[in-house]
């Protein structure tokens, strides 16, 4: 017998998939404007996305996980975005790049000490990697960490750091020169002496997520806090960011289909001409196309996500989602505010907050040109 | 404590409804479990966490009835009854009432939880006929709920405010949409409602008659609401206020 291809997710992924539509039209909508003007980091809805463990879904039942899989978290964050992409990146910095360096890289005590209370949902932890001199070039780390009597004594400044500024925030894993020619990864609780999570940026987007700038003077850690072995710090983080591009993938297509979603109702409703304006067929058009690069973006997410979860090679397939989801999105954002006019320039209409959420996506974890080049090296070779 | 909870699934009600025969059309579009049954198996699953025992939910409907059944298992609930039998397709009030007091007669209870009525059918008359016809007490219209030794306390919503009733156990409960905040199933839960007991029975299962089992009543007509009217308008020519308020004391609203 051939082996079947099969497009569908399972009834329980899609039974959950309706649990955090649900929880986002319901808890996150009703709030999502108020969050994006103040700015705050909604600890309340951040702990109840916890207890409907959506922060533990990738983990096993040991670890406080939900002992679902990837595909499953990339529909939580899909379905998120699709109402609001501050807590769809905050879930989604907080699984893939907070909880999985443990899971990955923890020992059996590492995962129960730090691991069980961010898939519990209790915490949430950070990743830091990018340094003012270290973005795309992200193994040009100039922070340091010096073993010295049992400790780690750490010095340099992490830039753009999510989720490790809020009360809940448990930890940051860091990547850090522990020699000359060795990067390794530690992980810092907030509360460690000498370490101080920075003033949040004022961003274009992403509003209620934590970003800030970590600084490190003399910041002391023990010994056994190093995460993984010495020197494999940099190659871990970029095994962690080839999961972490499919799931902004999951978030560009959640946002992509909530413009689908906001224009489709917009468009039939707004009459001008004496006609709803998807009678329209420009707009109707605009529509067509945003709704094929939402089904084209699921499809190359679903596709890395499972290739991940079959334990099969994905790291071209995480560019390409990346990439084009990402691209999708922004194309989606803008064209949604015209599809709005000018209502859609104004801060009550959620699309002028999609599309200043959308653009980040193809920055974060990789710039599309850096995907770019990741795929092209992919072709070509070296 | 055995907790049982009457639940129905019912078109989604956030698309338009379709009729055939002058009945809802079940088949074909998006099924959900009734909201208002939320509120019923949280209450339930609230009062077991607290006293201990089980929660079952029990459907009368067609085999996609199960569907609903499973997302309340997956919120908790322990296990399940389905009635599904094609003799039932059109079945009543009445009818329905006779068919789960049966059931819930064979499962044995300590408390049935209805919502005060469905959504789709709002007949509203399913429980109190249901507690007639086991001989237990109806406490009705819950917005507040507790259970002291073995005596429930309920707080009746009124057009003013509640009224606090008791009632002796066994017995049937309705609950409002106030009443709690009905949980989001986990992933967790998911999982595991595949796996909890359902149990299937037909009429026959039950002990009831075909004449027993036979609705009694036929909906010759269904007319949809008339529109709303245009509404009196009010100008302000200085007495604008005293004419507003002269119109809400002739409709009684104040
Ligand atoms: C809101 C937000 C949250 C973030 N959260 C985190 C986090 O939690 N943890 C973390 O470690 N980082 C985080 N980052 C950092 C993010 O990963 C970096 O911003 C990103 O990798 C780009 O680095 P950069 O900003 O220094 O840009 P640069 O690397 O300076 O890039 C500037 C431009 O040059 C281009 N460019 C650079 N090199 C090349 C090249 N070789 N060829 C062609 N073009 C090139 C880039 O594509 C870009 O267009 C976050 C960033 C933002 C904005």
């Amino acid at each position: 017998m051939l082996a079947t291809m099969d497009f569908r997710l399972s009834s329980e992924q899609e039974a959950f998939r309706q649990t955090v539509r649900d929880f986002a039209e319901k808890v996150i909508g009703p709030r999502a404007e108020e969050m994006d003007e103040s700015g705050e980091f909604p600890v309340d809805i951040v702990l109840q996305m916890g207890e409907l463990g959506l922060f533990g879904l990738p983990f096993p039942e040991v670890y406080g996980g939900a002992g679902a899989d990837f595909t499953t978290l990339c529909v939580a964050i899909e379905e998120l975005a699709r109402v609001d992409s501050s807590m769809a990146i905050t879930l989604e910095a907080g699984v893939g790049l907070g909880a999985m360096p443990l899971y990955l890289f923890g020992t059996e005590q590492q995962k129960q000490r730090w691991l069980v209370p961010l898939a519990r949902g209790e915490k949430i932890a950070g990743f830091g990697l990018t340094e003012p001199e270290a973005g795309s070039d992200s193994g040009n780390t100039k922070t340091t960490a010096e073993l010295g009597q049992g400790e780690w004594v750490i010095n340099g400044t992490k830039a753009f750091i999510t989720n490790v500024g809020t009360p809940i925030s448990q930890h940051v894993t860091i990547t850090a020169r522990t020699a000359p020619d060795e990067i390794s990864n530690i992980i810092v609780p907030v509360d460690a002496p000498g370490f101080t999570a920075g003033r949040k940026y004022k961003k274009l987007g992403w509003h209620a997520s934590d970003t800030r700038e970590l600084v490190f003077a003399d910041a002391r850690v023990p010994e056994e806090n190093l995460l993984g072995a010495r020197g494999e710090g940099f190659k871990n983080f970029l095994i962690i960011l080839d999961a972490g591009r499919v799931a902004i993938g999951a978030l560009a297509v959640g946002l992509t289909q909530g413009c689908v979603d906001m224009c489709v109702s917009y468009a039939k409703e707004r009459k001008q001409f004496g006609k709803p304006i998807a009678d329209f067929q420009a707009i109707a058009f605009k529509l067509a196309d945003m709704s094929m690069s939402a089904d084209l973006g699921r499809l190359a997410v679903y596709r890395a996500a499972w290739l991940h979860d079959q334990g099969l090679p994905f790291k071209r397939e995480a560019s390409v989602a990346k990439l084009y989801a990402s691209e999708a999105a922004v194309t989606a954002a803008r064209e949604a505010i015209q599809i709005h006019g000018g209502y859609g320039f104004m801060d009550e209409f959620a699309v002028s907050r999609f599309y200043r959420d959308a653009k980040v996506l193809e920055i974060g974890e990789g710039t599309s040109e850096v995907q770019r080049i990741l795929i092209s090296r992919d072709l070509l070779g070296g | 404590m055995n907790v049982l909870v009457l639940v129905k699934q019912i078109p989604d009600p956030n698309n338009p409804y379709q009729l055939a025969n002058n009945r809802l059309k079940r088949d074909g579009g998006q099924n959900v479990l009734d909201p208002g049954d939320e509120f019923g198996v949280e209450a339930a699953l609230q009062l077991t966490e607290a006293n201990g025992g089980e929660v079952t939910v029990v459907s009368m409907g067609p085999e996609s009835a199960m569907e609903a059944i499973r997302r309340a298992l997956s919120m908790g609930a322990h296990k399940g009854v389905l009635i599904s039998d094609d003799s039932l397709q059109g079945a009543d009030a009445l009818v329905t009432a006779r068919v789960l007091a049966a059931a819930i007669k064979k499962t044995g209870f300590d408390l049935v939880i209805a919502g005060v009525e469905s959504t789709d059918g709002s007949t509203g008359t399913v429980p109190g006929a249901i507690a007639e016809l086991l001989g237990v007490p109806l406490a009705s219209f819950a917005k507040h709920l507790e259970i002291k030794d073995t005596t429930l306390h309920i707080q009746r919503q009124t057009e003013k405010g509640y009224d606090d009733v008791e009632s002796p156990l066994p017995a049937v409960l309705t609950v409002t949409a106030g009443v709690n905040e009905p949980r989001y199933p986990t992933f967790k839960g998911i999982m595991q409602a595949k796996s909890k007991p359902v149990e299937q029975l037909k009429v026959g299962d039950l002990g009831l008659s075909a004449d027993e089992a036979k609705a009694t009543q036929t909906v010759n007509e269904v007319t949809p609401a008339p529109a709303r009217g245009a509404g009196e308008k009010f100008e302000d020519d200085g007495t604008g206020a005293a004419k507003v308020a002269d119109f809400l004391k002739e409709a009684k609203v104040i």
